[in-house]
């Protein structure tokens, strides 16, 4: 079965969206969130594994302090009341990604609740400000991951066998619910990103992860539903554990536009959780969740209550870094920029990136300018972010210093990035490989100006005639003759010498 | 102590670690004796499911040769011990009684293992038990079984009963129990052996296959006392992997029981576990057990524990919900049994036949049980109910221990049944476990050692002794003094009067 999809614009005049956003990240502990297996990513299949996290018979959980703490610290970033004494909790199903056949999670007692995120979004008004309130900030366990061998839906049902890796099972997430999401209008699929965004940003700010969204650490549930405005909200759609942040911004576009269609016909939506396609930017029916699974939750025998002591919260609250918001006014200050320069900064995700090319010692505004330039041009033709390009702080402070040096000119600094971009080395290996030295010997200069003089004694004789604006047509020339590696001032210097003629 | 006649499997543990401390006997020696014992009893009475005849000749040799070397032994090095089956340890099967484990190795030793073995004591193999622990008379173990040493008709009480009459049979001289309801102590009451629940946390469940993970406790086996000391201060003290390990310094139990003084000691028995259902011979020995407490200078007096009342309901919904999701894991998928893989069937057929062939009857009931008392709408009138039930259990016992010191029962209310008595009825079964359950319940200890043979049936009856959390030491001076007025009476322990089998 297709759907039909109704124009957004169109969907946004008939109906309001609400949104929900469930997001999963992985915190960035070195153990497991009840061994002490390692959690780096990548390992072979299997080989991070121990007795507790394969739940073998027998073995016990203990909780990693580090990722109470972390969900403490997120909980303090998002201003959540933190919960002085809760209890993790056992919600039970059988799938064989799960080594227990239940997950260590927590239900009714959270570690941090009631909290919100402030997010800004660009509009053709200026940018605007929404805030996301949070529901609650939970700890849980990871499950393992699952290949499915044949079968043509790379799903479970239909696959001739399955391969289960644990490596990820137990590793620490923390689950960040928010309060539905009311009132964004057409600008939804944008306050998603953008709260997505700024979570992640926050979070590699805490330093409680990095965040590594290709590696499927972040991974997002996006609730919609739509109602006529006034009218009581309507079924909620769940799209599955969308890892990106352009995925966000789509998967709620596709479902306002597939739920206003099925509304407008008169058909009812229906409560399901959905896949999203990175393909084709829709989402297809998964799991229906009119008959909710019942999960039969109860408390953790296994595991003591989380009791953080009053002045360790205080403690943490204290020090807690500058949270991207506040960092971001800073430097929107310090570097002397407009909110609309700004915001162009935050849309390309390039603000990280200027910092950190400020910090290694280049003007803001050249800063800028290679971000929102260059590589903001190729990224888009990539169609990937700016932070995916082969291109560091680093990459951009190392061609500064060669421009400033006069080792590079302009056009030869474009050069070197652009072998970086294609993956030819650092900035260094590719100016020596594609031999983009600029040339200074007076000599071949001279040679060169000779040359092209010889070559239009024409333009030779006007400029001796004193026509000085003449001189160009000889250093494109010369210019050309060294494939670009020359310092064009320095050649029109040597071309007034050479005919003896004042500038 | 001088090993007392020809025979090492009449020893008392504390004997045999001073002899082969000696070098009286060597450790290898009482290994043999034990194994040929082993050999020559276990297949009418089944305590065992694995002996590991190698292992404990090699561990018993590393023993005399550290002995040999000049190095100290601790207080129980060399001496033979079975374990439970439901306590993981490497290099032997741990299947918990049930089919769904057949063959399975576990990679890792439990940490009373570890603690066993850290100890120099020689494991000699693992003991039988109810599937899962869930039974009071072993009869419910998938390998069948065991039989009680005092009448091969009876059945040895559940689920440690193979642990139980291990000791009985002169098998081995210690064993390892482990308690959810009353598995060490009523097993211990039925066999003429002493049987201790600790503090629930006193001694780590790292490596305990869980049954339900809030009330099961390991604990020592024994013959006698000050037996149970030596393995009790050898198992017990905190575990980092066990978040419900107590870090708190262990009761000195060993010297409690070394002093076995009951004067000017508080004594309580509660009301509500006497009467009506309690055998006559179980009730005649019980007062008699008071009476020489009394004359031993206690101060009895009758307590009130008004909500013990509902600890059986309340167990029977606790248990059930816990088991219901720790026996999730055995699923078929990663270890143990697994049926109905032709290659065409689903993941959740697998599963739903691996679980339907691998449990036994008794096990289902169980699960089931607990799945419909979590489930969401009964969450709150089953196992929030319970809970609550729990805690006022727990009160009860607060305040009784503000007028007592220890409270004393009957640890069972009737003497070891025929075996196929009550295995088709389950309430009949649960009702062993009446005395035993508000210990599991509010977490706090207790031991059951023997005081007589009844009068009409010649069977053992254990009288249970009851003491506060982190007050285990209390159990054993008690115990320790009543034991030593009955010995003083017999001229021996019960257990020498158990027959030849």
């Amino acid at each position: 079965m297709t759907d039909d999809y109704m124009d957004f614009h169109e969907a946004l005049t008939a109906f309001e969206p609400v949104l929900g956003l469930e997001t999963h990240v992985e915190l960035g502990t070195a153990s497991k969130m009840f061994c002490s297996c390692p959690t780096a990513f990548g390992a072979p299949a299997n080989t991070q594994v121990c007795a507790v996290c394969l739940g073998l018979p027998g073995s016990l959980p203990v909780v990693n302090g580090v990722a109470v703490e972390s969900t403490i610290r997120m909980g303090l970033a998002l201003h959540c009341d933190i919960a002085s004494w809760c209890r993790f909790a056992r919600k039970n199903y059988f799938y064989p990604d799960m080594p227990k056949d239940y997950q260590v999670s927590q239900y009714d007692e959270p570690l941090c609740t009631n909290g919100y995120l402030d997010v800004t979004v660009a509009t053709d008004e200026g940018p605007r400000n929404f805030r996301v309130e949070i529901e609650r900030v939970h700890m849980e366990e990871d499950t393992g991951k699952l290949t499915h061998a044949g079968g043509d839906t790379g799903r479970i049902h239909g696959a001739d066998y399955s391969l289960v890796d644990y490596n990820r099972a137990g590793i620490p997430l923390i689950e960040i619910v928010t309060k539905p999401i009311v009132g964004t209008g057409s600008l939804a699929p944008v306050v998603a990103r953008a709260y997505v965004t700024e979570l992640r940003d926050l979070m590699r700010s805490l330093g409680v992860s990095d965040v590594r969204m290709e590696e499927g650490s972040l991974r997002c549930d996006v609730n919609v539903s739509l109602s006529p405005a006034g009218e009581p909200w309507g079924t909620r759609s769940e799209t599955k554990n969308v890892n990106s942040l352009r995925s966000v911004e789509r998967a709620v576009r596709s479902e306002i536009e597939r739920q206003a269609a099925v509304l407008t016909e008169g058909g009812r939506v229906v409560q399901e959780t959905r896949h999203f396609h990175e393909d084709t930017g829709r989402t297809t029916s998964g799991r229906s969740k009119e008959h909710a699974e019942d999960y039969r939750y109860f408390p953790e025998p296994d595991l003591v209550p989380v009791a953080p002591d009053g002045a360790w919260i205080e403690r943490l609250r204290s020090e807690l870094p500058e949270i991207p918001s506040v960092r971001r006014a800073r430097m929107q200050t310090e570097w002397g920029i407009s909110d609309f320069e700004m915001q162009a900064l935050v849309n390309i995700d390039a603000v990280e990136l200027v910092a950190g090319t400020v910090a290694a010692g280049v003007d803001p505004s050249a800063a800028r300018k290679w971000w929102t330039g260059e590589l903001a041009r190729v990224a888009n033709e990539r169609g990937v972010d700016l932070a995916s390009l082969p291109v560091t702080p680093a990459t951009i402070h190392r061609i500064e210093e060669l421009i400033a040096s006069g080792a590079l000119t302009d056009s030869l600094a474009r050069r070197a990035l652009e072998g970086v971009l294609a993956g030819e080395g650092d900035v260094d290996q590719v100016v020596s490989a594609r031999g983009l030295t600029l040339v200074s010997d007076d000599s071949s200069l001279l040679a060169a100006i000779d040359t092209a003089l010889a070559e239009q004694p024409d333009v030779a004789e006007k400029i001796r005639s004193g026509k000085v604006q003449a001189a160009g047509a000889i250093v494109g020339a010369v210019m050309k003759a060294t494939k670009g590696q020359a310092d064009a001032a320095k050649v029109r210097t040597l071309l007034f010498e050479r005919l003896g003629v004042a500038e | 102590m001088a090993i007392d006649g020809p025979d090492l499997t009449r020893q008392s543990a504390a004997t045999l670690a001073d002899a082969i401390s000696s070098g009286e006997v060597s450790a290898e020696e009482v290994t043999r004796a034990h194994l040929d014992r082993i050999d020559s009893v276990d297949g009418a009475v089944h305590a065992f499911l694995h002996v590991d005849r190698d292992a404990a000749l090699a561990t018993a040799r590393a023993v005399d040769a550290k002995r040999s070397s000049g190095a100290a032994l601790g207080p129980l090095a060399g001496v033979p011990i079975a374990v439970k089956d439901v306590l993981t340890m490497a290099g032997l099967p741990t299947t918990c009684g049930s089919r769904v484990l057949e063959g399975w190795r576990p990679p890792y030793d439990s940490t009373v293992v570890e603690r066993l073995r850290a100890a120099d004591m020689v494991i000699l193999g693992k003991t039988n038990m109810d599937e899962f622990a869930m039974g009071s008379s072993t009869e419910h173990s998938a390998y069948g079984p065991t039989r009680n040493p005092w009448d091969l008709e009876r059945i040895p009480g559940g689920s440690g009963g193979g642990s139980a009459a291990a000791l009985a049979a002169f098998e081995a001289p210690l064993a390892i129990g482990t308690d959810t309801g009353g598995s060490i102590r009523q097993p211990a009451a039925v066999t003429g052996t002493v049987g201790v629940k600790p503090t629930y946390g006193g001694v780590s469940r790292y490596g305990l296959v869980a049954l339900a993970s809030s009330l099961d406790q390991a604990g020592p086996c024994a013959r006698s006392v000050g037996d149970s000391a030596l393995l009790h201060a050898t198992i017990a003290g905190h575990d980092p992997r066990d978040s419900t390990s107590i870090d708190a310094p262990v009761p000195d139990v060993v010297a409690a029981a070394a002093l076995g003084d009951v004067r000017g000691m508080r004594i309580g028995l509660v009301r509500e576990l006497s009467g009506e259902g309690y055998q006559s011979g179980v009730q005649q020995l019980f007062q008699r057990a008071v009476e020489i407490l009394t004359n031993l200078g206690a101060d009895v007096v009758e307590v009130g524990c008004p909500n013990f009342e509902y600890a059986l309901a309340a167990y029977y919904l606790i248990l059930p919900s816990e088991a219901s999701s720790n026996l999730a894991r055995f699923d078929g998928m990663r270890y143990g049994l697994r049926v109905g893989d032709d290659g065409q069937a689903s993941v959740e057929d697998v599963m739903s036949l691996t679980r339907e062939q691998g449990f036994g009857a008794e096990v289902k009931r169980r699960i089931m049980l607990g799945t419909y008392a979590l489930s969401s709408g009964y969450y709150d009138a089953y196992y929030g109910q319970a809970q609550k039930v729990r805690t006022l259990i727990a009160r009860d016992f607060a305040n009784a221990f503000e007028k007592v010191d220890v409270l004393v029962s009957p640890t069972a209310p009737t003497t070891a049944f025929k075996i196929g008595e009550k295995v088709d009825d389950p309430i009949a079964m649960y009702l062993n476990d009446i005395a035993t359950i508000p210990v599991n319940l509010a977490g706090n200890c207790a031991m059951s050692l023997p005081i007589g043979l009844a009068l009409e049936d010649g069977l053992p009856v254990g009288l249970q002794i009851m003491a506060p959390a982190l007050a285990d030491d209390r159990l054993y001076r008690v115990g320790s003094a009543l034991e030593q007025a009955l010995v003083d009476a017999w001229g021996h322990l019960l257990i020498e009067e158990v027959p030849s089998l």
